[in-house]
């Protein structure tokens, strides 16, 4: 059976990070983040999912986010690549 | 709170400490001047029938008079196969003692069991250059030392021992090799760990001495590190360290292209600034991109036929190769880091012991670090004025350690700062270290794979570079390619409370460490 609305994208290698995307979830946006950065980059990390969200019309959702370090442009190309996923474009 | 003062470098230091004392404030690297005479331990009486084996390490704190209060100092040479100090603050935990002080010359994560200590109230103060895993945790985050945590250098340690700051009640010696009277080596014995220099300071000022060992030898040990005449008693017990966590098979060049590309550039600093001589001296730290920039200077040595003075501080193996193939007439070495290293103190009689305040100390007559050319040191992170962190982590937590750092970099002539402009997204220059270890006064110049960035102290050392063709950038515009690919980093959430207080290595306070939240 296939998992519909979910996909998920990256690794857990350092400098990378693991994202999954649920788009069962209706109702809210939940947007959990670990990060090893959290204390110096937590609040830019959630702005650039946040972001990247509205531009690729993703209003509700659960997001489960875990960080390695990664650049804001590696965030932004695994959160797009998992949104695909999860629509089932990929 | 008592009251606060600003510092040289604008850190808030409070004036006095419950528990601790009156503190002074940092001036300036070579500002503060002692005027008192240095502490002595108490006369001792040996008559001829004293017989210096007890038992257990439990016995000797009876005969050592241990209470409530004491201070017990230790030495890092065992480093993460470290047995002893678990061993007696257990015992002391068992006889119900409270209010014990850890001086140690550094303390590792095998260290750990002594959080339970810490909250039974065993352990109320810790002194030592660094700590990791989860003791530096646990008394950063859930703040449970009683007293602040000192850190102090490698240098200021000893000094600090000297000038009766650190009154040793008990000093501990985890001896590899030891005979029946107290004689002491480090290069017998399955812990053969070579240099004792650490333990030196400790066994000369504390009141009492215990040596504790796994590998008794006939009397007279051959050779002497620390001798009977320093020495109360003499404890057999049945393993007191871990081989594989004292000393590595071999320390290795790094293959990292990134750390290379940071080592060729460093190395060619230290070649534009020319100290790289006949007769100069060097010390390196034994991180992947130091040794590589110690590798690029041997092969610069044996290709012109340069013979430099000496290596100093911790030696690895690849300081005694540079040794036997002529490249220096001597090493100077507080502390082996490998078996090479071992092995080449038991047999090299140009491959020398040194104490740590021989090695470091500020305030006695003159110390190694003052005759050093050119140090080459990491950092965990240096800010705009040049100041050095190598002991808290980006999250605030204490991860690390003074070591000789801030030691080094203020006698060496030329002292430069290498490391990467990023660890995984942490920007290594920022506007303001978390921790300053190292002042940015005694810092030279900072290397990374991007550019060089100079004091601007150092006009001389800028010309020369120029001169060579190096890639120059402010130390600003090195922070804001760093920032370009990471962002602003948030400041780190604090609270007032003082959990650590960094001693520069003259006895002033640098610094403070906040408890995280």
């Amino acid at each position: 059976m296939k998992i519909e609305g979910i996909g998920q994208a990256g690794s857990l290698e350092s400098n990378d990070l693991m994202i999954m995307v649920d788009l069962n979830q209706k109702e809210n946006l939940i947007i959990e983040i670990e990060s090893i950065v959290k204390e110096k980059f937590g609040e830019q990390i959630e702005a650039v999912i946040k972001e990247t969200l509205t531009e690729n019309g993703v209003g509700n959702g659960y997001i489960k986010v875990v960080d390695k370090g990664a650049l804001d442009f590696a965030i932004r190309a695994r959160l797009k690549t998992a949104i695909k996923r999860a629509e089932g474009r990929q | 709170m008592s009251e606060m003062i600003k510092n040289a470098l604008g850190r808030e230091i409070p004036k006095y400490i419950e528990g601790i004392g009156e503190l002074k404030a940092f001036q300036g690297a070579f500002v503060y001047t002692p005027e008192e005479r240095k502490a002595a331990p108490r006369i001792s009486k040996a008559t001829p029938d004293m017989n210096k084996i007890v038992e257990n390490i439990r016995r000797s704190l009876e005969l050592c008079g241990i209470k409530d209060g004491m201070t017990l100092s230790f030495h890092h040479h065992f480093r993460n196969g470290d047995y002893l100090v678990n061993m007696v603050i257990h015992e002391v935990a068992k006889m119900g003692i409270k209010d014990i002080t850890i001086a140690a010359s550094s303390l590792q994560s095998v260290h750990e069991p002594l959080i339970e200590h810490i909250e039974n109230g065993v352990v109320t103060g810790i002194e030592t250059s660094g700590l990791r895993g989860k003791l530096g945790e646990a008394i950063t985050r859930d703040g449970i030392l009683k007293k602040p945590i000192i850190i102090r250098s490698h240098g200021g340690r000893p000094r600090a021992i000297e000038a009766g700051e650190v009154k040793i009640d008990i000093a501990f010696i985890a001896a590899p090799a030891a005979d029946h009277y107290g004689n002491v080596n480090g290069v017998e014995g399955p812990t053969a760990c070579g240099s004792m220099g650490y333990a030196m300071v400790d066994a000369e000022y504390a009141n009492k001495v215990v040596v504790v060992t796994d590998y008794m030898v006939p009397y007279p040990a051959s050779p002497i590190s620390i001798p009977q005449t320093l020495v109360d008693y003499v404890v057999k017990v049945d393993k007191i360290g871990d081989p594989k966590g004292i000393v590595s098979g071999a320390t290795r060049v790094t293959k990292n292209p990134l750390e290379l590309l940071i080592a060729e550039k460093a190395f060619e600093a230290v070649v534009a600034s020319g100290l790289v001589k006949e007769g100069f001296s060097f010390q390196a730290g034994t991180g992947g991109p130091s040794l590589a920039v110690a590798q690029f200077l041997r092969e610069k040595m044996k290709a012109e036929e340069i013979k430099g003075s000496f290596v100093s501080g911790g030696i690895t193996g690849h300081s005694v190769d540079m040794l036997e193939e002529g490249l220096f007439k001597t090493l100077l070495d507080v502390q082996c880091f490998d078996l090479k290293a071992v092995e080449s103190i038991k047999h090299n009689p140009n491959h020398m012991e040194m104490s740590a305040s021989f090695y470091a100390n500020p305030h006695n007559k003159g110390c190694v670090a003052n005759q050093l050319d050119i140090m080459i040191v990491s950092a965990t992170e240096v800010d705009v004025d040049f100041n050095v962190n190598v002991i808290t982590g980006s999250n605030g937590i204490i991860m690390g350690a003074s070591g000789g750092h801030s030691d080094t970099a203020a006698g060496a002539k030329l002292s430069i700062v290498i490391a990467p402009l990023l660890r995984g997204r942490l920007p290594i220059v920022v506007d303001e270290v978390t921790t300053v270890i190292t002042p940015g006064e005694t810092i030279d110049a900072v290397v990374t794979e991007r550019g060089i960035a100079v004091n601007p102290r150092r006009k001389d050392l800028e010309e020369l570079f120029k001169a060579a063709g190096l890639d120059i950038m402010s130390i600003h515009d090195l922070k804001d390619v760093a920032e370009k690919l990471t962002g602003k980093p948030q400041k780190i959430q604090t609270t007032d409370e003082i959990v650590g207080l960094v001693e520069y290595r003259d006895g002033t306070i640098i610094d403070t460490i906040r408890r995280v939240k």
